[in-house]
């Protein structure tokens, strides 16, 4: 059973159709990768899987059961983690009073002290700044405080809306390596991107979106070879 | 911040004709001159001159602020010449109401107000004494900016007490000629205004106060990173609890009853701030019908309680019945936060709005005539009487309404720093993220809602059977706009911040009644100065003081983000 099932879902935002049945599966252990361009539909499509979007058809199913029995707030105490577009930090908030609130879900006191740790260690920045405010930070460091928050709860499905936005390109370097050690760490990865070129560089697998529905999917390797996916999304001629 | 652009002599023209314009706005409308009838030193010095020399003592100070690191001489210069700026307008004005008679369509323009102005002299050289102190008082206030900050600092202070004990001489006459006879406030004032020479004496006293608090300071930062520094201050804050108890526990006697009665009115308007600070401050919920819930507990103790032809009659006391007020209000606070869930910010306030303006009609509707009483109101609610004493005087009733704030503010510094405080905190910044982090929005609001109007309720219960009798026409949207005013003046989110904005909004005009006439011009003239001088109000909370203060650390040269 995959981790994560959407099964041909549409969702509308008024009368314009955001998504058009998409359908997509990830397995546990992987990343996967979502990528499109600009207003393809791709943060509806994880607004969707938060249940911050109402589906019009189609189903989501984690672990096999259907996610339009929880509530938006319930996701996270099921393992579900999202790191939202335009990393949405509290940013009158602490470094450390954010990674707090990441833990809201939890009340295993050690366990989180644990994880504090573990995450300094990916995130050496944030520790050097554990009391700076976090709307001073520059924008890579608030993109790291934003993932690092996320994996505060301990999430076995992580959520990515285009973590590499408005970021310069040396510390995208540095972002998507420490998606690959969160995923190497055993967390399952969702990434949403529009830098194609990065994203099929750390993915298992991905899918391509236009307008709201999927027109590519494939592993990773072959996307890359894609001819299609050359043109619109890697600047391949 | 890139580095301030150095002001040009367009800026200063451009200042001074700004405080000419305001300082001949506040004359046209009467405002100086119903203030002139306040002496702040006998024989000497008005609360009329204050004003009028406001505008260029303040505008000459801000332009000194940006120019004082560029040229000595061009500071002076600019403070002369926004005063002299600040005289023409008014100068034109004085010979414009000599040559012709402009009371026709500036009534407010009289014979008194001319003479104000040209200081009993002739009109020649009553204008050139009026330029001549603007020009000298833009100078000197100009040349604060150059002194040391210790002395400059010095000076306001010293200013600043004579100004505020001349302002409230009278309340103080009263004070001390009751405890000390007329002994000592005969040597203090003159009629009712303080005497120069004392004047004198508080100026020196004041800069004295102000050197010894820098000195203080100053210590203390030296000591700053020592461990026991922490150690010795403690028992500091234990005294100075003590003595904040013992006043507060005192102050029915050491005011009076009319003060005692004024600090009943605050004390309610802090109970109703308290509770809108945590739907607005801790929440980040918009809410401007807030004077709704004020008017149900107001309205459930009235019925329950009222010997009159409306009341129950089952025999209710002020006790017995409090219970039911608050519980009404928090009932109302749910009903009240169900429908408005899922809006946010402006469509919040205005169905908030909207609420309180519907119980206000329905209050005032026929069709509840025969429970409540329309227009006419409910009657007669009895005074609370403990232990069998009727509690009739302000400074009885003083105990009730202080126990409730006191209580007010514990629940609220107690709930900020729990887990529903982060809730509200986390909900304040980002709804969508608040979600995604496991909080439960719905009751996360509701309880907002809730514990808010539990606290206005409870109010409301207070106002009821303090006036004994309660009018629709209480529950104004006005009410609902002062706490909130109250709360952006003291700052947003800070609990001592509620009790600053509701001395100032609601203490001082009950005891300034000159400025009860111009209320509304004295809230917008505040509110605008304080979103340009102190965005965070008052006494900010530590969350706002210490983002501005890191925003300002991030904006100094060398420290930019990439
Ligand atoms: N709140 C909204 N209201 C109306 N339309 C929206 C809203 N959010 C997104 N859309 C529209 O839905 C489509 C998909 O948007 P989005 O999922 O944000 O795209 P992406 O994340 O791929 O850039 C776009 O056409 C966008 O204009
Ligand atoms: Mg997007």
């Amino acid at each position: 059973m995959p981790m994560l099932e959407v099964e041909n879902i549409h969702a509308y935002y008024g009368n314009i159709q955001a998504l058009r049945g998409i359908s997509l599966t990830v397995e546990e252990g992987e990343i996967v990768t979502l990528i499109g361009a600009n207003g393809a539909g791709k943060t509806t499509t994880l607004r969707a899987i938060s249940r911050l979007v109402p589906l019009r058809e189609g189903t989501i199913k984690y672990r096999g059961d259907d996610l339009a029995q929880f509530k938006p707030h319930e996701l996270v105490y099921h393992g579900i983690a999202m790191v939202p577009e335009g990393r949405g930090i509290f940013a009158k908030l602490t470094v450390a009073e954010n990674l707090d609130m990441g833990a809201y879900s939890r009340t295993d006191t050690e366990g989180i002290q644990e994880d504090l740790e573990r995450i300094f260690g990916l995130f050496p920045r944030l520790k050097e700044r554990r009391n700076q405010v976090a709307g001073t930070l520059s924008g890579g460091e608030q993109q790291m405080l934003a993932t690092a928050r996320a994996l505060m709860a301990r999430p076995q499905l992580l959520l990515m809306d285009e973590p590499s936005m408005g970021l310069a390109p040396i510390l995208v370097e540095s972002i998507f390596q420490t998606i690959q050690d969160i995923n190497a760490e055993g967390t399952t990865i969702l990434l949403v991107e529009q830098n194609a070129t990065m994203a099929l560089q750390v993915a298992h697998r991905g899918y391509v979106l236009q307008t709201g529905e999927i027109v590519l999917a494939d592993s990773a390797a072959k996307l890359q070879q894609n001819e299609m996916v050359q043109k619109a999304y890697l600047g391949i001629e | 911040m890139t580095p301030t652009n150095t002001p040009t002599l367009k800026d200063a023209v451009r200042y001074g004709l700004l405080s000419g314009l305001i300082e001949i706005n506040l004359s046209a409308i009467g405002f100086i001159l119903l203030l002139h009838q306040r002496e702040l030193v006998a024989g000497a010095f008005t609360m009329g001159h204050l004003f009028l020399f406001t505008a260029p003592i303040g505008f000459a100070y801000l332009l000194a602020k940006k120019t004082a690191a560029h040229s000595r001489s061009r500071v002076l210069g600019y403070g002369a010449i926004i005063g002299a700026l600040t005289a023409l307008p008014l100068i034109i004005l004085v010979f414009l109401a000599t040559a012709f008679d402009i009371r026709q369509f500036l009534l407010n323009i009289s014979p008194d107000l001319i003479t104000l102005l040209t200081f009993g002299q002739s009109v020649v050289t009553g204008s050139l004494i009026l330029l001549a102190i603007n020009v000298v008082l833009g100078m000197l206030s100009a040349a604060l900016y150059l002194l040391p900050p210790q002395w400059r600092k010095m000076a306001v202070s010293g200013l600043a007490w004579v100004a505020i004990s001349g302002t409230f001489s009278e309340i103080l006459l009263g004070r001390l000629r009751s405890f000390f006879g007329r002994g000592l406030t005969d040597l203090i004032f003159t009629g009712k205004s303080l005497n120069p020479g004392f004047a004198v004496f508080i100026l020196v006293a004041g800069a004295l106060y102000s050197y010894f608090s820098q000195r203080r300071h100053a210590r203390k930062e030296a000591e700053g990173d020592r461990s026991d520094a922490t150690v010795l201050s403690l028992p500091i804050e234990t005294i100075n609890k003590i003595i904040l108890g013992v006043v507060l526990l005192l102050l029915p006697v050491l005011l009076g009853s009319y003060l005692t009665e004024v600090t009943n009115n605050v004390g309610l308007y802090v109970l109703m701030g308290l509770g809108l600070n945590i739907v607005v401050g801790f929440a980040g919920l918009l809410d401007l019908g807030y004077v709704a819930f004020f008017a149900i507990g107001a309205y459930v103790m009235g019925i329950l309680t009222s010997e009159g032809a409306l009341g129950l009659g089952m025999g209710f006391t002020f006790w017995t019945a409090l219970p039911f007020s608050v519980l009404a209000a928090t009932l109302a606070g749910i009903l009240l936060g169900m429908p408005v869930l899922r809006m946010r910010g402006d469509y919040l306030a205005i169905v908030t709005l909207g609420f309180g303006e519907i119980i206000r009609i329905l209050a005032l509707s026929d069709m509840l005539k025969p429970f409540i009483g329309g227009a006419q109101g409910v009657l007669q609610i009895p005074k609370p009487s403990f232990f069998g004493i009727d509690l009739i005087q302000p400074g009885q009733l003083y105990y009730i309404i202080l126990a409730c704030v006191l209580l007010a503010w514990f629940i609220s510094a107690r709930l900020r720093d729990s887990r529903l405080g982060r809730q509200w905190m986390a909900m304040r910044e980002d709804e969508d993220v608040a979600e995604a982090m496991g909080i439960n929005l719905v009751s996360t609001k509701l309880l907002a809602f809730a514990t808010g109007a539990a606290f206005s309720g409870l109010a409301g219960a207070i106002f009821a059977s303090k006036l004994t009798s309660i009018f629709p026409h209480s529950f104004n949207l006005l009410v609902s706009i002062n706490v909130l005013s109250l709360i952006i003046v003291g700052g947003i989110g800070s609990l001592p911040g509620v009790v600053v904005g509701s001395l100032i909004l609601v203490g001082l005009p009950e005891l300034l009644r000159e400025f009860a006439e111009h209320r509304l011009l004295m809230y917008g003239a505040l509110l605008i100065f304080m979103m340009l001088a102190r965005p965070e109000g008052f006494w900010p909370s530590e969350v706002t003081k210490r983002e501005l203060h890191a925003f300002e650390e991030q904006h100094q040269p060398g420290t930019s983000s990439d």
